[in-house]
């Protein structure tokens, strides 16, 4: 442990409190390594926390919940339903004859609620203009860098299950 | 006519600018763990796991590298008052 053993005979602070500018100039610039190489410290047990978290979280489970009934929306018609909690809102849409979507009608940019265009056929966020594709919920356009989360349906003896919820 | 090399400089010149090329250095690897750092917290909020694992080793290698770079500037700091030192007696 040699490197850390300081050199100088000085007493700590007078090296730490020079009265000389061209001393203290070396102080200053050894003491903004300190800090920056702190900083860096800082960043690294950050990303350890985030590895740790990762490996630590549980893939969720989600609940079975009957969202609506098979021919109860018309086609390119909507209805708003909660999953899996009351406070999670999501948009179901009918996009054809026997076709349903659904995703999590809180946007993933600023979390403003989307609703369904239907002249357009996407997913509208009306706070930044963010659009979202109702195939797929991927990013059309707009600030949001990630698609709406999707909410898995299963079609149940005429009613439409809600099952899962897939983040990509 | 001769060109002065860096060994004809004072120490503390030398010193000096050792310490500020570490430093520009150090910085330089900062700047990219901040971003790796933001970037690994946008994909574990959005559930993607799998990058933190190499997030994590880049970043404690960037960390390395730096802890290196602070060894080198402790020491040419030393080196540059041993030699302020010795000319004082």
């Amino acid at each position: 442990m040699n490197w850390l053993r300081r050199s100088s005979s000085e007493p700590l602070w007078k090296e730490e409190f020079s009265v000389r500018t061209a001393d203290e100039r070396y102080v200053t610039r050894r003491q903004l390594t300190k800090f920056l190489v702190l900083t860096s410290f800082g960043m690294f047990v950050g990303n350890l926390w985030i590895l740790v978290r990762s490996m630590l979280s549980k893939a969720p489970s989600y609940p079975q919940q009957t969202v609506a009934r098979l021919g109860e929306i018309p086609v390119g018609g909507v209805k708003l339903f909660t999953y899996p909690t009351k406070d999670d809102h999501c948009i179901l849409v009918r996009t054809s004859e026997n076709e349903h979507v659904s995703y999590s009608q809180k946007c993933t940019h600023l979390s403003c609620a989307v609703y369904y265009s239907q002249e357009d056929n996407r997913l509208e966020c009306p706070c930044h203009k963010g659009f979202f594709s109702v195939a797929d919920g991927s990013v059309l356009q707009g600030p949001p860098s990630r698609p709406l989360p999707k909410i898995i349906l299963e079609s149940r003896g005429g009613e439409l299950v809600a099952v899962d919820i897939k983040t990509s | 006519m001769t060109v002065p090399t860096n060994i004809d400089l004072p120490p503390k010149t030398r010193g000096l600018t050792a310490i500020a090329g570490a430093m520009s250095l150090i910085a330089v690897l900062l700047i990219v763990q901040i971003w790796l750092l933001s970037a690994a917290l946008e994909s574990f909020l959005a559930g993607k796991h799998h990058t933190a694992l190499p997030a994590a080793i880049f970043s404690g290698l960037m960390f390395l590298v730096c802890f290196g770079l602070y060894l080198f500037v402790d020491r040419v700091d030393a080196d540059v008052r041993h030699s302020d030192e010795d000319r004082q007696r």
